[in-house]
């Protein structure tokens, strides 16, 4: 623990405010680009496999006519205590120092179990090799793994951009600031209704935003102890 | 004196009975491979496909990453407990209507078990590195992760697989030595290997029942918890409606269910195809079908507990499940299923004319498979349809290469069966004798 106090470790967490989100989905674009995720196409997205790392949940709101929408984006929660952690045989998922719940691919036999067992439904599979049209396989992000058929994938909470936003601070010999480091789906959200950063740091934003009287856990009974909090007021 | 005159002469026809199978083969039995081979052959082509394009050629996609090949794992699994509990548990209880039953249940258990394992095969999803689930350190000393229930049932079953081989085995021994007199050409050299060195002393004796003492109730424990852990796979998870402590007796009930159906469907078949009518009788129907009524009314007892405190309780994501499997979508398989494992088994084998029909507690023994089979889909399937958040509710019904496979393993299953029954006598010859001798010294 003296060592952690010393360097001074992370805790990544991102708060969700629901009264600020349009239901845009710009997150999910942007995710699909930063994250070489493939592109599945209309018969795999019928089927239901097409792959999103963050996707917006749509629900309906009282009666006809008076029906209001609710937009819910639901990404990797990163839980503290990850129901999908301890069923992998193989250590594939598995939970960083700095409380990510990362996925190693190279473990990743595809048992499956983990899809199951997360409450939020976050985890996708490659049920195929992936593939992009010409010329998208151009844009390719060159920091980010490219996920081959049968193993399991999800949020990173874009992991690529914290190495980097870290290595940077450390060139310049200094702390990692508030906002260095943001997350594809929060760069591009318009309304800013995604906020990322460092827990332990408790003047950052999302500390103090994650200390409102509107925050909230999804399925919080579950006792996964998320890091994502969202912001939603009791109406 | 002129009993055991009688006794002497039965003794020859057994071994003439018992050996015939081994001895000659039809020209239908040779056709009968040949389509087997070819189903199995056809299943193994869809299972190529499968490994050459990817997992995707299952229905399955979120939130529903475990389809058929599971529920055929627990299927299998479930069919392996044919040989121990009846074979075990009967050999445990000195039944003497054991005799011609067990050696018919332990090679299904050996046979099911070998399908069982290769369901994990043709479920993962990188199965070219199915290595990595070996319990050995990699080159960064990382072991498999043994707090995953995965890794607990592939340790349950290796070990389940590894004493029933032996359980299948010891008691072989002594007929091995018989065969390697009886039978010549290539399989006398293997039947010499086999018996080791088997020449029915009385030491010898005295070791092998010794043995056999030791590994029945060992085995009888191991069965327990196999399928106690199978349960643990679904039991300990957070999923709605998996999430039960019944589910570890629930699978070992219904695993005996539908293994002691299969052994009512190998012991009729057998008895049909070799006449071995004066061995199996209508007796040993009657008490199959009685332990049938038995393991009927323990399950349909689980069940109702299960599904009487979750519609009580009316929690909202496990009564997702339960509306769906008693009125929804799943209502025409669950109560299929509920006609074919409680239903009909309670409506024939209740009467005790019926248990003494083999045909009829045959055909009781199918149905009862078909609706286990059903009921571990139902197990599977419906509670990973309706996760908590129902904006990712889904279905699943299996696709034409999962069909193929199991097909085509079931195929495999029987083709196993039909070689060895030309290999091993189906019915235990020295227990069988020992049987004689019992009756005839000591009076029935």
């Amino acid at each position: 623990m003296t060592d952690v106090n010393q360097k001074k470790s992370h805790k990544w967490e991102m708060v969700i405010d629901l009264d600020r989100c349009t239901g845009c989905e710009a997150c999910v674009v942007a995710c699909h680009a930063e994250n070489n995720i493939r592109i599945s196409g209309e018969d795999e997205a019928a089927q239901g496999r097409a792959i999103n790392w963050i996707r917006i949940e749509r629900y309906w709101e009282g009666e006809y006519p008076n029906v209001q929408t609710r937009f819910m984006p639901v990404l990797c929660q990163h839980c503290d205590d990850a129901p999908c952690e301890p069923v992998c045989p193989v250590y594939a998922s598995y939970h960083t120092p700095e409380g990510l719940n990362a996925q190693v691919y190279n473990r990743c036999v595809g048992v499956r179990y983990c899809g199951n067992n997360c409450p939020y439904t976050a985890r996708q599979f490659n049920w195929f090799d992936p593939h992009w049209d010409s010329p998208l396989e151009e844009q390719l992000n060159p920091d980010v793994t490219v996920r081959q058929n049968g193993i399991m994938e999800k949020c990173t909470f874009c992991v690529q951009r914290i190495r980097v936003g870290k290595e940077q601070a450390e060139k310049e010999g200094r702390p990692v600031r508030d906002g260095d480091i943001i997350p594809a789906c929060v760069q591009t959200c318009p309304t800013s209704a995604l906020v990322f950063g460092d827990r332990h740091d408790p003047e950052s934003r999302v500390s103090q935003l994650a200390r409102q009287d509107r925050a909230f856990h999804l399925l919080e009974s579950q006792g996964t102890h998320p890091a994502i909090t969202y912001l939603k007021r009791i109406t | 004196m002129a009993d055991d005159r009688t006794a002497w002469k039965e003794m020859s026809s057994i071994n003439r009975d018992l050996l015939a199978p081994l001895q000659s083969a039809t020209p239908a039995y040779f056709l009968l491979l040949i389509v087997l081979g070819a189903i199995v052959a056809l299943g193994a082509g869809a299972w190529y496909y499968q490994v050459d394009t990817g997992i995707g050629q299952t229905n399955l996609h979120p939130p529903i990453f475990w389809g058929v090949y599971i529920a055929s794992f627990i299927f299998w699994v479930g069919a392996s407990h044919s040989g121990t509990f009846i074979s075990g548990v009967l050999r445990l209880s000195k039944a003497e209507w054991r005799r011609p039953v067990t050696r018919i249940a332990e090679l299904m258990t050996f046979i099911s078990l070998m399908i069982a394992t290769l369901f994990v095969f043709f479920h993962l999803g990188r199965v070219w590195r199915w290595y990595y689930l070996m319990p050995y350190p990699n080159q960064r000393e990382l072991w498999p992760n043994f707090r995953s229930p995965l890794m607990w049932d592939a340790i349950a079953v290796f070990t389940y697989a590894t004493s029933s081989t032996i359980y299948l085995y010891l008691p072989l021994i002594p007929d091995f030595a018989l065969l390697r007199e009886r039978i010549g050409g290539w399989r006398k050299p293997l039947y010499r290997v086999l018996s080791l060195g088997w020449t029915g002393t009385q030491n010898q004796w005295q070791v092998l029942e010794t043995a056999l003492r030791i590994i029945t109730p060992l085995i009888v424990m191991v069965m327990v918890s196999v399928h106690s852990i199978v349960g643990w796979d679904f039991g300990v998870s957070l999923v709605p409606a998996w999430h039960s402590t019944i589910f570890a007796p629930y699978f070992v009930v219904g695993a005996v269910h539908s293994g002691v159906g299969l052994v009512a469907i190998g012991l009729y078949v057998l008895r049909k195809i070799y006449r071995l009518e004066r061995y199996i009788e209508s007796e040993h129907f009657d008490k199959i079908g009685k332990l049938l009524v038995v393991t009927t009314l323990v399950l349909a007892y689980l069940y109702f507990a299960e599904l009487l405190t979750i519609w009580y309780a009316k929690s909202p994501d496990h009564m997702w499940v339960v509306d769906a499997l008693l009125i929804g979508p799943f209502a025409v398989p669950f109560w299929f299923m509920a006609i074919c494992i409680y239903f009909i088994p309670l409506a024939t084998l209740t009467n005790p004319a019926f248990r003494r029909w083999p045909l009829g507690v045959m055909l009781v023994g199918v149905f009862i498979n078909i609706g286990m089979y059903i009921e571990r889909v139902l197990i599977l399937v419906p509670p990973l349809s309706y996760p908590r958040l129902p904006f990712n509710w889904g279905s699943y019904f299996p696709s034409w290469v999962e069909m193929t496979i199991i097909v085509g393993s079931l195929a495999l299953a029987v083709l196993l069966y039909a070689l060895a029954v030309k290999f091993v006598p189906v019915i235990s010859i020295w227990e069988e004798k020992e049987g004689l001798v019992h009756g005839t010294r000591h009076g029935t």
